[in-house]
């Protein structure tokens, strides 16, 4: 016999209330940065310089930019996912842990934002 | 009545008790990079900004970059990076269900540990150019 009411169980979200949803997240964000840091890492061994025209050459290129901000976008999403989790198992204190989910969430946007907006910057000139 | 146990049962593995071991170590390392690897996105995100306010500011970011410390802040985001990512893989292997024997599972920690070392040094072997 279940202790669980119907609509939980059709629901299926358990007690934290959003059931399996961050652990796919994190999942399929991960396995899409696979490609995408390796694609970064490898790009900057090739270049012969690193100096600001070799570089801003480089993230000129429209795959380069495009692959940036997808870059960008889910590194930006899979960490907020990771951190999120640290905080949620160390702060125990309610009040502390909104505030550090709120500064985290807040954070994580304006560096993604920021980046995201750099390379099209670079890429659109 | 069941029968007493012979010895005592585990109890829940708090840190101050828990038998150290390469399981837990690198399950702890792991999340340790990913807080590194955070404040590197942090700083990816400045080289960014820096390269699209031109010349001056992106030179002022690669001094900061080619500083001692700057210096020893890539190495290890580089090492995190890829530690990060041998592991992480070797966790979506768990997920998918290969890889749990006990054997296996010590096998794929020293891979990555050795694996992330080896990559790391052959990374900074590559860079042919370090700022300056």
């Amino acid at each position: 016999m279940s202790l669980r009411s119907p609509l939980g169980r059709v629901l299926g979200t358990g007690s934290a209330k959003d059931g399996t949803g961050h652990w796919w997240a994190q999942r399929v964000s991960a396995v899409a940065l696979i490609p995408l840091t390796l694609w970064f890492l490898f790009s900057l061994l090739m270049l012969p310089d690193l100096d600001y025209a070799t570089v801003r050459t480089w993230l000129s290129l429209p795959v380069s930019g495009f692959l940036a901000v997808l870059l960008l976008w889910v590194l930006s999403y899979h960490s907020y996912l990771g951190t999120t989790v640290v905080v949620e198992d160390y702060v125990h204190s309610a009040g502390i842990k909104l505030l550090w989910l709120l500064l985290l969430r807040f954070l994580y946007v304006l560096v993604c934002g920021a980046g995201i907006f750099a390379v099209l910057r670079v890429a659109l000139r | 009545m069941p029968s007493p146990p012979a010895r005592p049962r585990p109890t829940s593995p708090h840190l101050q008790i828990y038998r150290w071991q390469i399981g837990n170590s690198l399950s702890i390392v792991h999340r340790l990079t990913g807080i590194g690897l955070a404040v590197g996105l942090v700083a990816l995100s400045y080289w960014l900004v820096s390269l699209a306010g031109g010349e001056r500011s992106y030179a002022a970011a690669a001094r900061v970059f080619a500083s001692p410390v700057g210096l020893a802040a890539l190495m290890g985001w580089t090492f995190a990076f890829l530690y990060h990512l041998l592991n992480g893989i070797r966790h979506l292997f768990w997920d998918i269900g290969i890889g749990f024997e006990r054997t296996q599972r010590h096998a794929s920690g020293w891979l990555v540990v050795v694996g992330a070392a080896g990559l790391t040094l052959l990374v900074w072997a590559l860079i042919r150019h370090v700022p300056s």
